[in-house]
């Protein structure tokens, strides 16, 4: 059982919300969420872990993988699509968390949001950098062929995690998922949400801003 | 691209965009230099990004295998950023603004003597809030000296925020009818950049420029376009 993502789930903290199917049938509950995913509400001391990556710890660091290993993998494979590059990206991202440790503020966030920032950069800057060098016809292609392993994907998307996530998104209005899952999952530009949604660029600004804040309402994130 | 019409307004909008990295490299730059004097789009930022990388961790998946003994293996031979950019005569650079601004918040909350004239027409939370990012800019650098009377000068710049930020310990308070003045050595020039009247920590009220070094002066109350006498400290801007 060494698949980092699975990790979490198996040490679940004695506090995270009782299992969702245990809910009556309707009830859309839009109590907030507790803040901190559960890998990190569940992770003993990922701040202290941190600290200890941060002065050069090794075996800290093999801790910290194992929490963080999955959720990068995830979201670089979302961007990417491509196995084999995500793959590539996904380790680049973990080596340079390593790197970047003794830079990590507390002050400006959390451990898996510093991460998952670096993870989601990097992979939108492949992305950019990829489309710089090809048509745009023959990346759409690239990402057609790349649908199964999307698949996989979605099936792994189970988790609890996920389902919160669902439900927040699923309170977006279809202009604000749309514009906030291409440009976060696509790795869009807001300019290129614009021109795939044939909407006017300040509406997707504004759905951009204001899909964000009721995702951030809805699960309960103060930061 | 020739969008030149990105006001306060249409920047603050962006933030969203920014936090979903949905922008291209020139608006991310100026987003990011508007973040600097935005406290609200950076606590809008903040949440944003906490929110997005929600967002990514709903869709984990398990890292490929191998990956695990592949990463660890290689970060033997990878060598870790220091906290700032250069070893540990850096690092004691970065620890004293970060101490001073810490200390100061005490200072400025007093709102004494200590709090610098021009800082009084503004709120001293903003004012705290400029210096703040001065000494705590990630590329903030630090030079320290002593004037033969016995008090001390600081100055912190930080060449991304093009900004600098001056401490004075032990200086007299200054006389009835006198004002301490801040100046930016400008090749032959002085320019301007702020009044004291004693001990305390500003930032300059003028950007630095190509400024070589900072001076302090007495001027008469309300300070003067250029410096009626010679420097009583000049201390040369870090690089």
């Amino acid at each position: 059982m060494t698949d980092a993502a699975t990790v979490p789930e198996d040490r679940h903290d004695p506090y995270a919300t009782p299992p969702r199917r245990s809910r009556p049938e309707g009830a859309r509950v839009r109590r907030p969420i507790p803040f901190g995913t559960p890998q990190e509400r569940s992770a003993p001391d990922l701040p202290g872990i941190m600290e200890h990556v941060a002065r050069g710890d090794q075996d800290a660091f093999a801790a910290l993988y194992d929490v963080i290993a999955g959720p990068v993998h995830g979201i670089v494979v979302k961007v990417l699509r491509d196995r084999a590059q995500s793959e590539e990206v996904t380790q680049e991202v973990l080596i340079e968390v390593w790197r970047q440790a003794p830079r990590y503020r507390p002050d400006k966030g959390t451990v898996m949001t510093w991460v998952l920032t670096i993870a989601h950069r990097r992979a939108v800057d492949r992305v950019r950098s990829a489309q710089a060098a090809t048509a745009r016809e023959q990346d759409t292609a690239a990402r057609e062929h790349a649908r199964p392993y999307d698949e996989v994907s979605e099936q792994v998307e189970i988790r609890l995690e996920g389902e919160q996530v669902r439900r927040c998104v699923r309170g977006l209005t279809e202009l604000q998922r749309q514009a906030v899952s291409l440009a976060y999952y696509g790795g869009l530009t807001y300019r290129e949400v614009a021109e795939t949604l044939q909407t006017p660029l300040p509406t997707v600004k504004t759905r951009l801003r204001d899909g964000l804040i009721r995702l951030r309402d809805c699960m309960g994130v103060t930061a | 691209m020739s969008r030149t019409r990105t006001g306060t307004e249409q920047l603050h909008s962006l933030s969203g965009a920014y936090a979903l990295n949905a922008l291209d490299r020139a608006e991310r730059d100026a987003f990011e230099r508007h973040l600097e004097q935005c406290p609200q789009c950076a606590q809008d930022v903040r949440e944003f990004a906490a929110t997005a990388a929600r967002l990514g961790a709903g869709v984990a998946l398990p890292a490929p295998p191998g990956m695990r003994a592949a990463v660890l293996g290689r970060i033997d031979g990878v060598r870790q950023l220091p906290p700032a950019r250069r070893g540990i005569a850096t690092l004691r650079r970065r620890a004293l603004p970060l101490a001073l601004a810490a200390c100061l918040t005490g200072v400025l909350a007093l709102g004494g003597t200590a709090v610098w004239e021009h800082q009084r027409a503004r709120q001293s939370a903003e004012a705290l809030q400029d210096l703040t990012a001065v000494l705590a800019a990630p590329d903030a650098r630090t030079v320290i000296r002593r004037s033969a009377s016995g008090a001390t000068a600081t100055v912190v710049a930080s060449p991304s925020r093009d900004r600098a930020a001056f401490l004075g310990s032990g200086l007299p308070t200054a006389p009835e009818g006198r004002t301490y003045q801040l100046w930016l050595a400008d090749g032959g020039t002085m320019r301007p950049a702020g009044l004291m009247s004693g001990d305390g920590a500003s930032v300059l009220t003028a950007p630095i420029g190509r400024a070589t070094a900072v001076g302090l002066t007495l001027e008469p109350t309300g300070g003067s376009p250029a410096p009626t006498g010679p420097p009583l400290l000049l201390v040369p801007l870090p690089h």
